[in-house]
């Protein structure tokens, strides 16, 4: 019988410390792209940020010498993004409310779950070839409308099946205090439920604006792109992450250099929406 | 005593809606919204908006397929196995970007799931120190947050100049292997599967590690009372408990990697056409979609393209239901 | 009488004289009759009589897994909202069959209000948990909102204790303090019956005694039933005691339901002297 104190063997020593040495090692291989990008994003995009790229619109192609800047974009993603929390955030609440306070377990209720997480994984450009079907192709025109139509399917999913999780953590207790105090349905979630569980959906919501935000493969045939300011939400508009596409394939060095400060403001919009989202989930 | 008890015709009017007894003063109304709306009515809405989420899928099919409807009539399941994608002539076939994108998502499979399977373990079991484990899970967890099309534009002017070297190398050393036998010029398949590959990352790493936390302490303290060390009790018993969720995250990384678009797009270099090297350029389907959508105007062409997205999707939803059966297999079974 | 879906033939009326306690001072509150109760195909009560008279306090004792807080939450109907139960045989508050057709249960359990085993104030302040249950029903003015909130505090005899921190987070009170707060707020819709499951097993003993003598004072006011599995409890605060237990089936059912005093001394099933002597559950 081996001493309990005697020390492991050392080719079991061995294989114990390079499986660990590996394990991290490829930990680290992982977070490589993550910092090369966020470096990248900043030494290129920061040299060209500039009062004029926030407040001008794009430069016609080839011009250097007058004011260049994406505002236009910036209000096109803002508009955009509106318009989908508008439509995905009511109806997201409402679907997670019936998954969470009257459908639960039923039949009805979990092919509606399913039915959501489907959603919630299909290819985004998918929804934008379904966004190009039921808006552009009937109106004949690209539109902002549609861009954001698109958007909401896209946040739709994420708003309810998180949404869903945050009501479900709301202890049965509170719903059953109110309801023997002779309030219904209605009063209970309103009142009682939603309130305790407003930090999970307000981080639900932030989290669906984040990723819409930088969504481009649902706009670029539904809200193309536009190089002048966004007059109406029936006409075509830019978006910053449209920009960054068509910039980044131009081959004009400006419009490069455009596209880099683009998405430095726009990877700015979507980690500080990230990062309040986390907040708004820790103080709960 | 308190009070009398209420007279029959009172009593039978407390407890029905049509009540008007009220027990407080100075009760004024209700707001009207709660009014109109009351229960019956909240729960009609709720249960509204559940159908019209729940339906979306179907209008999702039902819709592209409609506008898809003169490319498959014309064309029928044939579609899928043709090679040719011509415009002019008005003659489409999916092959090529099949091709594509099923080659650079098995790429992107391949690339990540060793090192996802690996985060998933440093981060979840007990190798290394809780301070060093969380900012890693966290920092995985924030690939996953960062626009597609960023990483797309990272590739394009960072990535691929750096990484042609390598492919160079690779033509060199191994040219004579078919995978391998084209001279590189920067965008190519191989560069696609690895940038899909970060951008998959975070689903394997994620759903492993769900996998790994939910098997029971039991299960390990037993290997180790057995006299098992550390890694030997994570790849012979946690491990293989831990498979179907493995499995799991992997098939929904490949959901995500096939439907993929900015990224890929701006990386693959955009050719039609079937080459089995890596090192040539190519094209997937969310990538045509992509650049040809926003031109096209003959509805055959526009047909062609809705199509496509129906396929795409179709195989999206197959893999992606595979992928939540896994889950909720391991999660049943842990 | 009303057609109910739930109750069973009222043929069996008069059996009821055989458990009615002599009282024939007051009408009954509750009349209850041949009530049995399903979870799913499990039944978890059979066949159970009994009246709960009005100003009175009934107490509900017996081993765990009884029924004794099935059968209370039957009375408001909030056993419903837990889990898919289902009643058979007939309830009546004043007269008016609770499982009806036309029955509005918020109305129901606005005339029966419920405190439950562990507190459960709202997370929010002590004014609005108060005035929680007032708003669903009225829209007073602020000054006579101010006035039902202080007099429920008053009436749940915490009002001396949170005067001055109304505006304060219901959840930041002490356990029997947040207990004393769920009947303040219970006590503000003016119900004409209390039900309280198990009220003290969550508290230290100095908080059960003030939550005791609270439930003295109120019985001036309302009806009150309390279900307890401390008999020192039941025999302090009751009139009247009705022991449940679970037969050979495990089945719960009403053994006996008296005078409180009769209960506790000369009672005359075996299994209730076994039970209040402590030899059994």
């Amino acid at each position: 019988m081996r001493d309990a104190f005697a020390p492991l063997a050392p080719s079991k020593k061995l294989f114990n410390w390079s499986m660990g040495t590996l394990g991290f090692f490829l930990s680290v291989v992982a977070l490589i792209p993550l910092v090369a990008i966020f470096w990248s994003i900043v030494s290129k995009g920061l040299p060209h940020l500039s009062l004029d790229t926030l407040t001008q619109l794009p430069a016609p192609a080839g011009l250097t010498d007058v004011p260049n800047g994406f505002a236009n974009a910036i209000i096109g993603t803002v508009a955009m993004v509106a318009i989908a929390a508008m439509i995905s955030l009511p109806l997201g609440i409402l679907t997670a409310i019936y998954l969470s306070e009257f459908g639960k377990q039923s039949a009805f209720a979990s092919w509606v779950r399913f039915m959501v997480t489907i959603l919630s994984a299909a290819p985004s450009i998918v929804i934008g070839v379904f966004a190009y079907a039921v808006i552009v192709l009937p109106f004949q025109s690209f539109s902002a409308i549609a861009g954001g139509f698109a958007l909401s399917i896209l946040m739709l999913p994420l708003v309810a099946l998180a949404t869903e999780e945050s009501l479900k953590s709301v202890p049965n207790s509170q719903r059953m205090a109110s309801a023997a105090l002779g309030a219904g349905y209605a009063r209970t979630t309103l009142r009682i439920v939603i309130a305790r569980a407003l930090p999970g959906i307000i981080t639900s919501g932030l989290l669906a604006i984040a990723r819409a935000s930088g969504e481009t493969a649902p706009l670029i045939f539904t809200a193309l792109f536009s190089q002048g300011w966004l007059e109406s939400f029936f006409g075509p508009s830019a978006s910053l992450s449209v920009l960054i596409y068509n910039y980044a394939s131009s081959p004009f060095s400006e419009q490069n250099d455009l596209a880099w400060a683009a998405a430095l403001m726009l990877l700015i919009i979507v980690l500080i929406t990230n990062l309040l989202s986390r907040w708004v989930a820790s103080k709960r | 005593m308190g009070f009398a008890v209420a007279p029959s015709t009172e009593s039978s009017s407390l407890l029905t809606s049509s009540s008007t007894d009220d027990s407080l003063e100075n009760a004024g109304k209700l707001p009207f919204l709660r009014t109109l709306l009351g229960d019956g009515g909240f729960k009609s809405l709720t249960f509204v908006a559940a159908l019209i989420a729940g339906a979306v899928p179907f209008f999702v099919v039902a819709l592209i397929s409609r506008d898809a409807w003169p490319a498959i009539a014309k064309f029928g399941l044939p579609f899928l196995w043709e090679q040719d994608w011509n415009i002019d002539e008005s003659i489409y076939g999916a092959l090529p970007y099949l091709f594509g994108s099923l080659v650079s998502a098995f790429i992107a499979l391949v690339l990540a799931l060793p090192i996802g399977v690996a985060i998933a373990i440093v981060t979840s079991e007990r190798v290394l120190p809780p301070w060093v484990q969380i900012p890693i899970a966290f920092l995985v967890e924030l690939i996953a947050a960062i626009p597609s099309v960023i990483i797309g534009l990272w590739g394009v002017f960072v990535f691929t100049p750096a990484i042609n070297p390598f492919q160079e190398f690779l033509y060199a050393r191994f040219g004579w292997l078919p995978i391998f036998n084209t001279q590189p010029f920067g965008s190519s398949m191989l560069v696609a599967g690895i940038i899909l590959a970060i951008m998959i990352l975070p689903t394997i790493a994620a759903i492993s590690r769900e996998a790994f936390l939910a098997i029971s302490a039991d299960l390990r303290n037993g290997a180790f009372a057995l006299g098992a060390t550390q890694w030997e009790t994570i790849i012979f018993v946690t491990m293989p408990a831990a498979i179907s969720g493995i499995l799991g995250g992997a098939t929904l990384g490949l959901g995500r990697a096939l439907g993929e678009t900015m990224a890929v797009t701006m990386v693959i270099g955009n050719v039609a056409g079937i080459d089995f090297s890596l090192l040539s350029p190519g094209s997937t389907i969310p990538s045509i979609l992509a650049n040809q959508f926003s031109e096209a105007l003959d509805p055959l062409h526009i047909g062609a393209l809705m199509y496509l997205a129906l396929v795409l999707f179709l195989i999206t939803l197959g893999v992606n239901s595979l992928a939540i059966f896994m889950i909720r297999f391991l999660s049943r079974n842990a | 009488m009303l057609p109910s879906p739930h109750s069973s033939s009222s043929s069996s009326e008069e059996k009821l004289a055989t458990m009615e306690p002599q009282s024939p001072s007051t009408l009954p509150v509750f009349h209850i009759e041949n009530v049995s109760c399903f979870y799913g195909r499990h039944k978890a009560l059979e066949g159970v009589y009994m009246d709960i008279y009005e100003g009175k306090v009934t107490a509900i004792i017996g081993p765990s897994g009884c029924g004794k807080s099935t059968f209370l939450k039957i009375l408001n109907r909030i056993g419903e909202m837990e889990s898919n139960v289902r009643v058979d045989g007939k309830v009546q508050l004043l007269g008016k069959n609770i499982f009806a057709r036309d029955i509005n249960l918020n109305l129901l359990r606005r005339q029966v209000g419920m405190i439950f085993q562990h507190p459960n104030p709202f997370a929010m302040s002590i004014y609005d948990n108060v005035a929680y249950g007032i708003r669903t029903f009225h829209r007073l003015s602020r000054p006579a909102l101010d006035e039902a909130v202080e007099s429920a505090l008053r009436s749940a005899a915490l009002w001396d204790e949170v005067k001055d921190s109304l505006h304060q987070s219901g959840l930041a009170l002490s356990g029997g303090q947040q207990q004393r707060l769920c009947i303040a707020r219970a006590l503000a819709v003016k119900p004409k019956v209390l039900l309280m499951d198990e009220p003290c097993s969550a508290l230290d003993p100095i908080a059960t005694l003030k939550i005791e003598e609270l439930i003295q004072g109120l019985k001036q006011q309302l009806t009150i039933v309390i279900v307890t599995h401390n008999m020192q409890q039941a025999a302090r605060v009751s009139e009247y005691t009705a022991f449940f237990s679970t037969d050979e089936r495990r089945i719960g059912q009403l053994v006996e339901f008296d005078l409180t005093q009769k209960i506790f001394t000369e009672a005359e099933q075996p299994s209730t002297r076994d039970y209040v002597a402590g030899r059994f559950g």
